[in-house]
């Protein structure tokens, strides 16, 4: 409210304001927050109050966005339906007994009823495309090294990145505007130069080459969700764009590389929780039993068994057979998508191959949980971008598709999105948990 | 569906030993349902042995990396105390960890 206040004061004044000024942001609780608690949805950080901003917040606040709060996320963004929070999970606000999918589900689902008018989450295999398709809002997971990393809980270092999730494709260019930027301090982060990503919505599409990966309409995928999809590019095809069929004959494997990539960075990233510089910390004398004491109590179940399986890829004798293995799996599939690239100039799939569980309907099967990542994994995997945006609706429930592209091709994928989104209402239906005060 | 006797992947001794390697502490009840559950999704991975991966480069990382140098100079450091805000236990400005010898 105070920040409100302000920037209304320094309008009156008539001061110029920021990109942003006075536009509610809600930020994934993996995100620091300079004196807001961050807890990344686990015990182990409960109480974990960060000395700094990331630099996402700190470009957000420069442009004079309000964060409104921090969103709840499955522990250390390990899940897809946010049932993993220590803090129990976030509802589906088109249906309260439905997950709003994960790990970001928090701010797709905040962004979905309108306490937030945008929100920022985290994408380390889908987690910000995946809540977005399950709450019917816009989710973009920018290519790798194009937004800072400062600040972000690290889970999958090799994978992640931050992104926006808003109500609308012109939103999240405008975020995606602020919180682009190289920055020192994030030394994956790249130095480019990029337009107004709003300036690209121009609605033309004319001449545009849309590939259709098979195996992500293949068996496996809800019939009614790979028709949606159909729909939407026949849609396309009439706006100007044609398209033809692809395929990426290594992303049958993508699912076991993703996993045990991030497992393994997740194995190593999470050591450093021991208890003594902050973190939760068990009572005990001796050093050993304060660590595996605290870890065992501070982390739930999912982030024990990937810690336990990362350290297992990872240990002599199993490293070449598992981990070594999966990062050459990943050369197969950046490969596959450039030849993909070759011929097309997006591709376009399903975000996710189910309509939104059922609370407790998955959770208590890890595999079966990890086998509905299979449309979103090999983007992380390959490091483009993917914007995941509303294409319809099958038993009022949200279904979301995926506009596929090249590393850096964020301008076109928003434009295709945008044109799309133009000519459809999807995005335009409200949940019935809509928050009234702010609309 | 009839049950395929499948050497085991992992056994549970293994996953004691590799819990014990990552300094984390398993119930009993941990032990006997992970074990079960990662030899399921170990079965699961080992699906990358199809894969044709000979001659094949690992990729760790998406964007060619080169070494990112800062210049040499100081930056404002944090405060001890915000430094420690975090810190469970500590004692006159500094942490408190347990006994480690």
């Amino acid at each position: 409210m105070e920040t409100a206040k302000r920037i209304d004061a320094e309008k009156r004044k008539g001061k110029t304001l920021g990109r942003l000024a006075g536009v509610c942001v809600a930020v994934k609780d993996n995100i620091c927050t300079k004196n807001v608690k961050t807890t990344c949805s686990s015990r182990m950080l409960a109480n974990f109050v960060p000395p700094y901003n990331s630099t996402v917040i700190e470009r957000l606040v420069n442009e004079d966005a309000i964060i409104v709060g921090k969103t709840n996320m499955d522990e250390f963004a390990m899940g897809s339906t946010t049932e993993s929070s220590y803090f129990g999970p976030t509802k589906n606000p088109w249906d309260v007994s439905r997950v709003s999918g994960g790990s970001s589900g928090g701010s797709a689902a905040a962004v979905a009823v309108e306490e937030a008018i945008a929100a920022i989450g985290s994408d380390t295999g889908g987690s910000v495309r995946c809540p977005a398709s399950f709450c019917s809002v816009v989710g973009l997971k920018p290519t790798y090294g194009l937004v800072s990393r400062y600040g972000l809980i690290a889970f999958a270092n090799s994978l992640e990145q931050i992104g926006p999730i808003t109500r609308d494709v012109y939103d999240c260019a405008l975020l995606l505007n602020v919180i682009a930027a190289n920055d020192p301090r994030d030394s994956t982060s790249v130095s480019i130069d990029h337009d107004d990503y709003t300036e690209q919505l121009d609605g033309i599409i004319k001449g545009l080459k849309i590939g259709v990966p098979k195996e992500l309409m293949a068996e496996g995928t809800d019939e009614r969700i790979v028709k949606a999809a159909w729909k939407a590019i026949y849609l396309l095809e009439e706006l100007g764009a044609s398209f033809g069929e692809t395929s990426l004959p290594n992303i049958e494997y993508a699912l076991p590389a993703y996993y045990l990539i991030a497992m393994s960075e997740a194995s190593s990233n999470l050591a450093r929780y021991d208890g003594i510089r902050y973190g939760y910390r068990a009572e005990g004398t001796i050093w050993s039993d304060v660590f595996s004491k605290g870890r065992k109590i501070g982390f739930g179940s999912e982030v024990r068994r990937r810690i336990i399986l990362g350290t297992y890829a990872l240990s002599e004798g199993y490293y070449d057979e598992y981990y070594m293995k999966a990062l050459k799996v990943r050369t197969l599939i950046k490969n596959d998508f450039e030849r993909a690239f070759e011929a097309f100039d997006v591709l376009i799939a399903p975000t996710m191959p189910l309509l939104p569980f059922k609370i407790g309907e998955k959770i208590t099967d890890p595999l079966a949980l990890y086998l509905t990542d299979i449309d979103t994994v090999s983007v992380n995997l390959m490091g483009g971008c993917a914007v995941s945006v509303p294409c319809g609706f099958i038993e009022d429930l949200p279904v979301g598709m995926q506009i596929i592209g090249k590393p850096f091709d964020e301008e076109l994928i928003l434009r295709v999105a945008h044109a799309f989104e133009q000519n459809t209402s999807h995005h335009q239906r409200k949940p019935k948990f809509t928050n009234k005060i702010n609309s | 569906m009839k049950e395929t006797k499948k050497e085991k992947l992992i056994s549970e001794r293994e996953v004691e030993h590799v819990a014990w390697l990552a300094k984390l502490e398993l119930s009993k009840e941990d032990k006997k349902l992970f074990t079960k559950q990662f030899n399921e999704i170990l079965s699961y991975f080992k699906k990358i042995d199809e894969a044709k991966i000979k001659d094949v480069q690992p990729t760790y990382h998406v964007i060619d990396l080169e070494n990112v140098i800062r210049t040499d100079e100081k930056t404002p450091p944090l405060s001890v105390n915000e430094a420690l805000q975090n810190a469970p236990k500590k004692e006159r400005g500094y942490i408190k960890a347990p006994k480690i010898v």
